[in-house]
């Protein structure tokens, strides 16, 4: 538990940071780029979500001969974007499911000339009922998937809630909503793709550049060998350059094809926010039995999902969401029962932290609405149930990893002055003045790594490169976005030969020159990749005759000797993920172990709610976790900050208008994400209890900050005010609607 | 002057003069990125909210995109790419490699110059003047934290102080 | 697009007036240039560029008012010491007007004709009872602020107009405050603002200006009276009525026509009615409502 020393790499500093700092770095809105069409989107227009395309219409005061016009019909392929399900069109063909569904692409040299185009073409919509609320029954003339527009159903099962629930001394039941979170990644979707000879090649800001390939790949029908993406330097990505890009892509390409010319599309940000995935909105009913002090007994939970209008990620959304949804706790008898619903909703997708925000939100909100019915310390509850090693999760993992989730929680009441916090606002709270202070506490966990048989599924390769001047190379396709890929590859690579980190080159994400160690998310770079760069480096040293012990000079010195002995040939260290052992998984029954190790944390927000205008500013902010080892001190600080920021966002402030199934406030005026004005103080701390088989000892990090801060926060509300908030986004309007009781009090 | 042909102007560039000719609609930023070929300031919104196209006009800190070229007719214009002196970085640009300021980099350059308009201001500034001045900046990966730490360390090596990050920021609390 | 740059006053009334009102005034473009590339229409038509008129830009004092002129900035205003003094909202309000990047381009004679029942300074501006100068080819004309707007968007201005100056009378104030109420601490637009002053001096009274609750922004002379007549006020409900009859609050994008009404009522009976007493001399003079300091 105790932090052991600094790795050799702990300051070592962001490796393209120089580029970033002086204006170097060149996004794919940056490349040079000769002799180019802009390329635009025409879109279902609103107010039509779902219905028939009756008509398109040019307009006749453009001179449409001197642009490139796409449709569906130029498809060379099937007209899918390559995903879980092949039901999600590359461009409307007749029908439409959402509106800013896209039905046209068009190109000219002349960006202003195009915008006046797009606006120039109609499309003319006949409307059929659309589904709009996703907690509502569809009726029969809303079903458009399967027999009852549910996507996906998944349950997990343990022991038997029925009894234990009817046996139980208490029952509290609690109903949580969260809403639909736009990822503002600041760099908007944008993609070039150029014909070089005969290969496509396709340049852009992305996450997952396999992903890009075999979509093009499966719509455009051409083989991988005349394909190539590259990932460009990507201006952040949280989940919303997951799947997306595939889209932009193809529809670059298609444009390209047609024109025979490279075209260059670039969201601007209405577009981007309109049309592009968000978060799922959720609602999760639970309904717990307990002992009289406050011990689980059963936890019967039922999550629902709105996928939106085309399946995309849903399935595997809701699969991690329900397997978190029962919080960090042991308990003997739990259901799990999920499903995530089609409706005329532009489709939700990838968002830091996959489903587990939204269920751990609900999980952590009703801890304290058990606490307040039993009239416990929320602290304590927690500290009761926190599963123990050798205990078992909802799935029957048995939790044996030697990190202690209660020290994990003692450290953050510690940092944050629980104690002495909770009673100063107590005292604070009894003068009634119309300003109110709260603490709130979120402990959870999350999973790294793709869930269940995931990972086996996506047999990732990656290689380590011994070049002739004593450096290596390692050839993987994840991507760097701001959360430091390149920095942590290049000293988990460095330490594990004992290199100087300037020793080590981290190739481009380029299809054509690595190899597919799978998408860059599920926090699974660092653990999951990390540790094939390491095996990859072991298999380099083996292959240079070394003994495992061999470091350093050596290495350089065995680099050098070996390609004078073979001149102008390759070395390459190369590995495949292999399953470590011990974890089993069985999809059918949804029992076994969902990952190979979770991260623990807790999380513990003060805030300050003016009674007045219901407005709430979080004033200090502690985060503390084990996430086995930290490989980067200021990385790792990083991306717990950020997190913690994007979390506070959605739980206060980060509210998606919608208007037939279309966000309405898509500009950065309307949808309002924290500035530094409202920032509190982060403070971070760090326990490592090393994952045996993560890089260097770690565990996932990039998606845990996420699933604390909503539900710390409105716990400190409901402390603060007496209130009792059940829903985020917990704007000052919604929370005047909840809060009447608290103006009469303030006196 | 009629639509279709384009307007010119002469304004220093990071310290050098420049002529440049562009359709006369045209903001500053994109003249910037598309007649400068300074790619260095960036479009994140182009309706004035999240600061990406920071610049720096005679010294106060504008919103590229919404400033029309023509109206830098003699003015003076700084970009990210004049904060170095030659290879010699700029403090701000220091501070902000050694604490980890930039993480995707899109908001950075927007950052640094905002940042340096507040220290030519206010050499010493708090972490509130900090906040304030920095809030018409989106950062959507950091949480802002380091930034401000950077700014801090800067601010003390350009007020002549020896000043090192924070060995927490770097090495963590052990 | 065809832009002119005049370079006095002069010489732009002239070409305002000979363009018949069809050139666009463009001063700092804070408001004009948002959305700017994809606003192509707009791309059409004649700009007058302000922004070279030197005799606009000063801040001056004369024994009986402050004069902006039509090119002052937000940020003239912020560095104007005697203006953190003397007439105090201003400093708060210009402080809360976008971020510093607006602040340094964006003008007091902008945000007046830009019109928005939303704007930041024209509340305190409305507060300090402020009159707008006109001038045209014709001549100068004087429009008291409140009565300076007819409906949404809609203003006593010619087009041949332009507002060359914005003259505040020098007063000693016994009550001052502005409160805007955003949806965060910085960048925002207000879903509420309030500008309330008291003064003694001749002329003066309670002055109760309300932004983002009807199509302009007004004056709330029920509000006004219930302080002239040191009506007794026991709780934020009981200001409703009066809130009722002054503004028109509506549901839209940023906020609710309910939480515009509650929160003007408490902010009012909490930081007027109740912070009647201890006005004079306070030194905190506007606050940003998620700010609870």
């Amino acid at each position: 538990m105790k932090r052991g020393p600094p790795s050799t790499g702990a300051a070592v500093q962001r490796r393209e940071g120089l580029a970033k700092l002086t204006g170097r770095e060149r996004y794919v809105d940056d490349l040079p780029l000769e002799d180019f069409l802009w390329g635009m989107t025409v879109r279902s227009p609103p107010p039509s979500p779902r219905g028939s395309i009756t008509a398109i219409r040019f307009g006749r005061d453009v001179d449409w001969s001197q642009f490139v016009v796409v449709d569906h019909r130029d498809l060379p392929g099937p007209n899918v974007v390559y995903l879980i399900e092949q039901d999600q069109p590359v461009l409307a063909a007749g029908v439409v499911r959402h509106v800013h569904e896209p039905v046209l692409l068009l190109a000219h040299p002349d960006r202003d000339a195009l915008r006046r185009a797009v606006h120039a073409v109609e499309v003319v919509v006949e409307p059929e009922a659309p589904v709009l609320d996703f907690r509502l029954p569809s009726r029969s003339d809303e079903i458009q998937y399967g027999p009852d527009n549910v996507l996906k159903h998944l349950r997990i099962e343990k022991g038997d809630v029925a009894r234990a629930l009817a046996q139980a001394p208490v029952v509290v039941e609690g109903e949580y909503e969260t809403g639909a979170q736009e990822h503002v990644y600041l760099e908007t979707q944008g993609m070039i793709a150029a014909l070089e000879g005969e290969v496509l090649v396709i340049r852009g800001s992305m996450q997952c550049p396999y992903y890009v390939l075999n979509a093009l790949k499966h719509a455009l029908a051409r083989d991988e060998t005349r394909l190539r993406v590259i990932q460009t330097p990507t201006g952040g990505g949280f989940g919303g350059k997951e799947e997306f890009p595939s889209h932009l892509a193809l529809h670059a390409a298609l444009l390209a094809l047609k024109a025979g010319r490279a075209v260059k599309m670039i969201y601007d940000r209405g577009e981007d926010m309109a049309a592009t995935t968000k978060r799922h909105p959720a609602r999760v009913r639970h309904r717990t039995g307990l002992t009289r002090d406050g011990r689980l007994l059963a936890q019967d939970i039922e999550v629902l999902l709105d996928g939106g209008a085309y399946v995309t990620l849903s399935p595997v959304v809701l699969s991690r969401g329900l397997i978190h949804a029962a919080g960090p706790y042991f308990c003997e008898n739990v259901r799990i029962d999920g499903r995530a619903v089609f409706t005329n909703a532009v489709p939700f997708g990838a968002f830091r932290g996959f489903g587990a925000p939204q269920t751990l939100f609900a999980c952590e909100r009703h801890m304290d609405v058990i606490a307040r019915t039993l009239g416990m310390d929320p602290a304590l509850l927690r500290r009761v149930n926190l599963i123990r090693d050798g205990q078992s999760t909802a799935t029957g993992q048995v939790i044996n990893d030697g990190s202690d989730r209660v020290a994990v929680l003692e450290r953050a009441l510690d940092v944050s002055g629980w104690r002495e916090k909770r009673r100063a606002h107590a005292a604070f709270n009894a003068a009634r003045a119309p300003v109110r202070r709260g603490l709130g506490l979120a402990t959870f966990y999350h999973g790294g790594g793709f869930t269940g048989g995931g990972e086996v599924y996506l047999k990732s390769r990656l290689q380590v490169a011994g070049l002739p001047d004593g450096r290596i190379e390692v050839r993987s396709a994840n991507i760097e976005m701001g959360q430091g890929t390149l920095t942590v590859f290049t000293q988990i690579a460095a330490d594990r030969l004992g290199l100087a980190p300037d020793a080590v080159v981290i190739a481009e994400a380029d299809t054509a020159r690595v190899p597919n160690s799978g998408p860059t998310v599920a926090s699974r770079t660092t653990m999951v990749v990390g540790r094939l760069v390491e095996r990859a480096c072991d298999d380099l040293r083996r292959r240079l005759g070394l003994s495992e012990s061999a470091r350093g000079d050596s290495v350089r010195a065995a680099l050098r000797d070996w390609h004078r002995a073979h001149p102008d040939q390759s070395l390459v260290g190369e590995v495949v993920y292999e399953k470590p052992p011990g974890i089993n998984w069985d999809d059918a029954t949804y029992r076994g172990d969902a990952y190979g190790a979770f991260a623990w944390a807790a999380y513990v927000a003060e805030v300050e709610v003016d009674l007045r205008t219901c407005a709430v500013r979080v004033t200090d902010f502690v985060a503390v976790q084990d996430i086995g080892k930290v490989i980067n001190e200021i990385l790792a600080r990083g991306q717990v900050q950020g997190g913690v920021v994007q979390g506070i966002g959605w739980a206060l402030m980060e509210e998606c208008k919608w208007q037939d199934g279309a966000m309405v406030n898509n500009q950065l005026t309307n949808y309002i994400i924290p500035t530094s004005d409202d920032v509190p103080p982060i403070r971070v701390a760090f326990l490592e209890t090393p994952y045996p088989h993560g890089a260097q000892g770690a565990k996932g990090l990039g998606e845990l900050p996420i699933d604390g801060p909503a539900p710390a926060i409105l716990n400190a509300i409901a402390e603060a005010t007496g209130a009792d908030p059940r829903t985020i986004p917990l704007t000052p309007e919604r929370l005047m609607t909840i809060a009447e009781f608290g103006m009469r009090n303030a006196e | 002057m009629r639509p279709d042909s384009k307007a010119k102007i002469a304004f220093e560039l990071n310290g050098e003069p420049v002529e440049v000719a562009f359709a006369p609609h045209k903001t500053l930023l994109e003249v910037l990125r598309e007649d400068l070929a300074l790619t260095g300031t960036k479009h994140g919104c182009e309706l004035g909210e999240c600061g990406t196209c920071t610049v720096l006009l005679d010294g106060a800190p504008v919103l590229s995109c919404l400033v029309l070229g023509l109206a830098c007719e003699g003015r003076r214009v700084k970009t990210v790419e004049g904060l170095a002196q030659g290879s010699r970085l700029h403090p701000l640009q220091e501070a902000f490699a050694a604490l980890g300021a930039a993480q995707c980099g899109y908001c950075t350059p927007a950052f640094l110059l905002t940042a340096d308009a507040l220290l030519t201001d206010n050499p010493s500034p708090n972490r509130d003047d900090i906040k304030q001045a920095l809030s018409g900046n989106l950062c959507r990966c950091t949480g802002y934290i380091k930034i401000y730490e950077a700014v801090e360390l800067a601010a003390a090596r350009l007020r002549g102080e020896r000043a090192e990050p924070a060995r927490e920021s770097l090495y963590g609390s052990r | 697009m065809s832009v002119l740059l005049p370079g006095s006053r002069r010489e732009a009334l002239e070409l305002l007036a000979r363009s018949n009102g069809a050139a666009m005034p463009i001063a700092g473009g804070t408001d004009l240039l948002v959305h700017w590339p994809q606003r192509q229409e707009e791309h059409d038509r004649a700009y007058l560029d302000l922004s070279g008129i030197a005799e606009l830009r000063p801040v001056e004092w004369t024994p009986d008012a402050l004069v902006l002129g039509g090119l002052t900035t937000y940020w003239d205003v912020i560095r104007d010491a005697r203006v953190g003094r003397e007439l105090p909202l201003l400093a708060v309000a210009a402080r809360q007007v976008g971020s510093i990047q607006i602040q340094t381009r964006g003008t007091w004679a902008g945000n007046i004709v830009n019109g928005s029942p939303a704007a930041d300074g024209v509340p305190v501006l409305m507060a300090y009872d402020a009159v707008v100068v006109l001038e045209s080819v014709a001549g100068r004309e004087e429009v008291p602020l409140e009565r300076f707007y007819e409906g949404y968007k809609q203003m006593r201005r010619r087009p041949d107009q332009l507002v060359v100056a914005i003259r505040i009378p020098r007063r000693p104030y016994t009550f001052q405050r502005f409160v805007k109420i955003g949806s965060r601490r910085a960048q925002a637009i207000a879903k509420v603002g309030l500008a309330v002053t008291h003064s003694a001096a001749g002329g003066g009274g309670w002055r109760v200006v309300a932004a983002s609750v009807a199509p302009t922004i007004r004056r709330c002379p029920s509000i006004e009276r219930l302080l002239e007549e040191q009506a007794a006020v026991h709780s934020p409900e009981e200001l409703l009525p009066a809130i009722a009859r002054d503004v028109t609050p509506i549901d839209d994008i940023r906020s609710t026509a309910e939480y515009r009404k509650l929160a003007m009522a408490r902010v009012l009976f909490y930081d007027v009615f109740r912070g009647r007493e201890q006005g004079a001399g306070s030194t905190d003079h506007g606050r940003r409502m998620t700010d609870n300091g």
